[in-house]
């Protein structure tokens, strides 16, 4: 069985880039709906993707992490992404890929995806 | 919910909900008489006999903006379903046992599923609280605790770095493997 030895060789590194990219340009929060709600509708593969991609693009000051129920059950699996100086924005209905692309548009470029956003639901419709 | 792993994580998010210090998992699998058994222990506030009594009924929930709560009802009718077991102890002011035993051999039973994810998001969301996590098959057994994972980084936050969580990731899943040894189906 592999043992926790080698976390001893990454732990140095990776705590000394997390301190030095938070102090720098601030902390960017991902949250995902993980109540019983967002977990039937998907939220898992979601949060595993959001994390992949961070993790892929080195982004030290993205912290992904879970919340409980939003409160627009029907609209899971529902990602809020919280940037310092930007109004909160929150993602509904989202995949995996929709998620990487949250990643990409948003954080990286800091283009919010309005199509993907609840402002887009008609209310009167559904 | 489509994987038994879901209903983990739901439970253990109720286990940080009620203010838990120290949660416990243990998995365990018996390949003679193919059952699954799940076993989730927390420190949390616990419930008093009235409220305990009525956690498996859909229309009752200690949320406020909704009368219904389905996570523990839908677990107990998956485990059910399949000809197994359920049941919550709990005390007030001591914590919550939810135990389920699932009859894998049933054509009802759901796979076991991603479990690694659904214990390690649970544990780099909530840093502060003691996960210890046990999977056992027949006579293996790997046992996790964020203790020990804390006690090599000197740093609870440590779990939110992802470098971190995907060598965890890692490290868990050939472990696991390892003690199942493709006996039960994941």
């Amino acid at each position: 069985m592999k043992s926790l030895a080698e976390l001893n060789a990454i732990k140095e590194k990776v705590l000394k880039e997390k301190t030095e990219a938070a102090t720098k340009s601030g902390e960017i929060k991902v949250l995902v709906g993980m109540a019983t709600c967002g977990i039937m509708a998907g939220a898992m593969p979601v949060m595993t993707a959001l994390m992949q991609e961070v993790e892929k693009r080195q982004l030290k000051n993205v912290a992904v992490s879970q919340t409980g129920c939003i409160g627009l059950c029907n609209y899971e699996p529902i990602v809020e992404v919280l940037m310092p100086d930007m109004p909160k924005v929150t993602y509904i209905k989202v995949t995996p890929e929709k998620a990487v692309k949250i990643i990409n548009d948003h954080i990286v470029n800091g283009k919010v995806i309005k199509e993907y956003t609840v402002d887009n639901i008609h209310w009167n419709k559904e | 919910m489509r994987e038994i792993s879901n209903h983990i994580l739901d439970i253990l998010q109720n286990s940080v909900a009620a203010g838990a210090t120290l949660v416990r998992t243990d998995i365990s699998y018996s390949d003679d008489d193919k059952k699954l058994k799940v076993v989730i222990t927390d420190n949390g506030k616990g419930m008093d006999e009235k409220t305990l009594a009525s956690v498996e009924d859909p229309f009752s929930t200690s949320r406020k903006t909704r009368s219904v709560g389905l996570g523990i009802p839908l677990y107990k009718y998956h485990a059910i379903l399949t000809g197994g077991d359920f049941s919550i102890k709990s005390k007030l002011g001591v914590g919550t046992c939810v135990k389920a035993v699932f009859c894998t051999d049933n054509i009802d039973c759901m796979p076991l599923g991603n479990l690694v994810d659904a214990i390690l998001t649970t544990i780099s969301s909530n840093h502060s609280v003691r996960f210890v996590f046990t999977f056992k098959v027949d006579d293996k057994c790997f046992e996790f605790d964020t203790n020990d994972v804390k006690d090599i980084l000197h740093n609870q936050e440590g779990f939110c770095d992802l470098t971190v969580y995907f060598y965890l990731r890692e490290f868990m899943t050939s472990n696991i493997n390892k003690v199942n040894g493709g006996k039960l189906q994941l």
